[in-house]
């Protein structure tokens, strides 16, 4: 009288079905061995090294050499510096770019995507070299600001943080721009012909309908940019000239110069928590597909 | 023109003349994107040993150093080399953990998803000390093969999400009908839906090769000996000086780059018939 009696073959078809299944999640299964091999299993190893002492034994010195220590504190300071800053500035130069974009018709708009997606894909090594160029002492941005008469002397504008910010800026730009945009473009223009209609002035009709629209998109490209910054290296390291020494330089350093496996393992380790809670925290607000692909 | 001025811009009626610093701030932002890269590329033909634009004399002294320098060009090879094989590793290894993400229902999908896309989250610098000392215990550092393993890993995450979000678009059903008709799952995949996400799959394989190609941070660490890659010597020399042979690296790089562009905005546009 049970449904098996009607349906024989459901229990073979089941565990037939659950096979097949198995079967194909595990054509994900080189990938994720890949992954584990080379990144998982060596990160949870500098995970382990980071509680161990000079003595080799177990011990926090590693971590509280990072609050004790002026020079390390400084380091962290610098980093979130850096990275609220960079997100600050790319948040207000790219979004007006990006409203911008996303008003245009629609082949006009994709000459001008070219303008980001161009240094978007260029290598960000040759970028960096570019600023320095361009920056340094007898460089066209001081000699043509001279020649404009906007300063006398040149200035120093790289090997500091000013260079480090107008390089990280500029490579952080495309990851703002690109999601903002999507978000401008998937919106529906209708809510806006409402809201004039029904007695909004442009900027109310902006502030109160399209700019929570794009909200969405906004906070993803912002967390991604906030991310990339945090763990920067090349960039502080070329534009910084030694004056701005982020967290992932002294890991570079702590390896290079100094042999010591410990204190970079244990800065790596409060670097990635940093980026596991925040991006948990923006997990609340966004899948985490929707940040990878920028808030859609 | 005054006209202009007062035409509504959008549907919130705001006119152009209201928003004119918008398409001033606009330009020059776009200019400034695009500038800082492009100049580069007259500064490197010229004579001068200070890069100076625009160039008084030309000549292609860089290129000729850079390409008369056998260490330069071992360099190039290495990185040549692997961004291709890390395409070619990275390509089909990835569309097919997003094929089998996409098909099979199991309950831990959404956690392999997230470990497929740690690459991006994890810091670069951890990735690079962590590979390291896996290479010296695997025996593997500064070799190609250490390298290609590791942008292997790091593109990984860009191919599961362009193919992945390919086949979300697609509709699964054309494989099921190629499947009731007879056709092996294999065969159904390679002939009904492969050719329909080939263009997010070629994508992802131009962004795997210049994932390998400009990376430097994990080549820093495991790449060195007989097999620097250019990024790494670049980078290197950058710590040093400002050496003019750079500006021709770096253009030689821009027009790989275009390159890979043209390519992908070619397969691209002929999604839409």
């Amino acid at each position: 009288m049970t449904t098996t009696a009607l349906r024989p073959n459901e229990a073979g078809l089941r565990t037939d079905g659950r096979l097949e299944r198995l079967r194909l999640f595990g054509l994900s299964s080189p990938a994720m061995l890949l992954i584990l091999v080379i990144l998982v299993i060596p990160v949870g190893w500098l995970f382990y090294v980071s509680f161990i002492g000079a003595n080799g034994e177990f011990s926090l010195e590693n971590y509280e050499r990072m609050i004790k220590r002026k020079s390390y504190v400084r380091i962290f300071i610098t980093t979130f510096q850096v990275s609220v800053l960079t997100t600050g500035l790319c948040i207000l130069i790219g979004y007006p770019l990006a409203y911008f974009m996303s008003q245009l018709p629609n082949r006009l708009a994709n000459l001008c995507l070219i303008t980001v997606l161009l240094p978007f894909w260029t290598s960000l090594l040759v970028r960096t070299y570019a600023w320095l160029v361009l920056l340094q002492k007898q460089g066209l941005v001081n000699q043509w600001a001279m020649n404009l008469g906007l300063w006398d002397e040149p200035l120093k504008i790289v090997h500091n943080m000013t260079g480090t910010l107008i390089g990280m800026v500029h490579i952080m730009l495309p990851f703002l721009i690109l999601p903002v945009y999507g978000a401008m473009k998937a919106i529906d223009r209708d809510y806006l012909k409402a809201a004039s209609n029904l007695g909004a002035n442009p900027r109310t009709a902006f502030w109160t309908v399209f700019f929570p629209l794009t909200t969405p998109g906004l906070f993803a490209g912002s967390l991604m940019v906030f991310i990339l910054c945090l763990g920067f290296f090349v960039t502080p390291a070329v534009l910084g000239g030694g004056k701005v020494i982020m967290v992932s330089m002294k890991i570079v350093s702590n390896i290079e110069l100094f042999v010591n496996w410990g204190a970079a393992s244990a800065m790596g380790v409060v670097l990635l928590i940093m980026t596991l809670v925040i991006l948990w925290i923006a997990s609340r607000f966004l899948r985490l597909d929707q940040i990878t692909s920028g808030g859609h | 023109m005054a006209s202009w001025f007062k035409s509504p811009a959008s549907e919130t009626q705001v006119t152009h003349g209201q928003r004119l610093w918008l398409y001033v701030f606009a330009v020059i932002t776009m200019i400034l994107l695009v500038l800082p890269t492009l100049i580069v590329i007259p500064m490197s033909f010229s004579d001068s040993q200070y890069l100076e634009f625009p160039p008084e004399t030309w000549s292609t002294r860089w290129y000729d150093n850079f390409f008369g320098s056998d260490e330069w060009m071992q360099a190039m090879r290495t990185s040549l080399q692997t961004a291709f094989l890390t395409m070619l590793v990275a390509t089909p290894v990835g569309v097919a953990a997003a094929y089998g993400l996409h098909t099979s229902n199991v309950p831990f999908v959404r956690m392999a998803f997230v470990m497929m896309i740690t690459p991006m989250m994890v810091p670069l610098v951890l990735v690079a000390i962590g590979a390291f000392y896996a290479y010296v215990q695997l025996n593997i550092l500064y070799t190609v093969t250490g390298l290609v393993l590791a942008h292997t890993v790091l593109a990984l995450p860009l191919v599961v999400i362009v193919s992945g979000s390919a086949l979300k678009g697609y509709d699964m059903s054309q494989e099921q009908a190629a499947r009731s008709l007879g056709a092996p799952r294999w065969k159904a995949f390679f002939t009904v839906t492969l050719p329909q996400i080939r263009f997010a799959v070629v994508t992802s394989a131009l962004l795997a090769f210049l994932t390998s190609f400009d990376e430097v941070v994990v080549a820093m660490f495991i790449s060195g000996g007989d097999n620097p890659t250019l990024t790494r010597n670049m980078f290197n020399a950058l710590r040093d000086q400002i050496d003019p042979t750079i500006a021709s690296i770096s253009t030689l790089m821009i027009f790989v780059t275009t390159v890979m562009m043209v390519l992908a905005q070619v397969f691209g546009q002929q999604r839409k018939p």
